[in-house]
């Protein structure tokens, strides 16, 4: 009980001095960060291999001509990044209303927790269904895992001049590389959707207002803003480089 | 050790430095307008040859990066957590620059592979 305060009484006031959390963070939340850690590492590997294989192609199908439709209407050509931007657009609002049911969370208002995340919801199944669009479109002129579209349809899409073994060999890359990138980031988006659809439910039946925090929003929502964050990256190496 | 969540909960909200409704929506924008700036360049420099698409093409990256600290720090609040929970999340990105530097090495021996 002495005023002086000693060297070592100063030291335990330090973060990492023990007998609090030194991250601050709940348990749940923190593990949600480790896990979205190791999924970027997952989504690096998969981008960094396309950049490589791409970087030593001797040519590569030019995403403003693949990519010039919108799919769903009639418009099939003189298009590039239309649809693409309104997927984006779908994508970045739906994050919006995610941090925005996060902060009605922080207030404990219920009802407009479920109205955001309702519409990060609805957001989410229509980026889904854009992907669908694309897919199909993509399908139909003739891509698919290891399958590329016959020699006529094959040279739209390259610049002037390129030999035909080289279109060939860099399509069935580009045709592997774009539906499993994109399928693993829509298979994310798809899962995002389906825990938020259960966390919604949860808000319903009232779990986190007995419980007195809306955290479990919170970690969905960094889920689900990490699966924006990752069509950021998609959306540029695959359409505008 | 059911009293510990609700804890945190609380000492997050005191330091008040949180997101509002102005600041995401100020986000919200901001990643907009970078998007539109992406397109301006994709849609109309580009084409035109205003820009070189060896210069758009790391302008891009660049824009992305952006985009990506906007993400992680508002939307994701890690600009608001404690200093060691950032360094957690960051440092073992150096990790994934690694592997960046080592395959775009590797890609270019590639090239000459293929010849």
């Amino acid at each position: 009980m002495s005023a002086t305060v000693t060297q070592i009484d100063d030291l335990k006031t330090t973060p990492w001095s023990g007998g609090r959390s030194p991250f601050n963070v709940e348990y749940g939340k923190m593990m949600m960060w480790f896990f979205l850690l190791s999924d970027a590492f997952t989504f690096s590997s998969l981008l960094i291999s396309y950049g490589a294989l791409r970087f030593s192609a001797p040519t590569w199908p030019s995403p403003s001509l693949v990519f010039q439709s919108v799919p769903g209407t009639s418009i099939e050509h003189g298009a590039p990044l239309v649809f693409v931007g309104l997927m984006t657009f779908i994508l970045i609002m739906s994050s919006v209303t995610m941090v925005l049911a996060v902060e009605a969370g922080h207030r404990n208002s219920k009802k407009e927790v479920i109205w955001w995340m309702i519409g990060t919801i609805i957001g989410g199944l229509m980026f889904l269904s854009c992907q669908a669009l694309e897919w199909n479109h993509l399908h139909s002129e003739g891509f698919w895992w290891s399958a590329i579209p016959n020699k006529e349809t094959l040279q739209e899409f390259f610049e002037k001049g390129v030999p035909f073994a080289q279109q060939q060999m860099t399509s069935h890359q580009f045709a592997n590389l774009f539906f499993t990138i994109t399928g693993f980031h829509g298979f994310h988006v798809f899962s995002g959707v389906i825990i938020n659809i259960i966390i919604t439910l949860n808000v319903l039946k009232g779990t986190y207002e007995k419980r007195g925090s809306y955290l479990m929003i919170e970690k969905v929502g960094l889920y689900w803003h990490f699966v924006d964050l990752v069509w950021v990256f998609v959306f540029t190496f695959f359409y505008l480089v | 050790m059911s009293s510990e969540p609700t804890e945190v909960h609380h000492a997050e909200g005191e330091h008040g430095d949180t997101m509002t409704r102005k600041r995401i929506w100020k986000v919200f924008f901001i990643l907009l307008g970078i998007t539109c700036v992406e397109f301006f360049i994709a849609l109309y420099l580009v084409p035109n040859g205003h820009m070189a698409i060896k210069v758009a093409n790391p302008v891009y990256i660049v824009l992305t990066l952006f985009k990506a600290f906007y993400i992680v720090a508002f939307f994701m609040h890690l600009k608001f957590e404690k200093v060691g929970l950032v360094y957690a999340i960051l440092v073992p990105i150096l990790f994934i620059i690694g592997l960046i530097l080592v395959l775009t090495n590797e890609s270019h021996h590639w090239i000459t592979l293929r010849l």
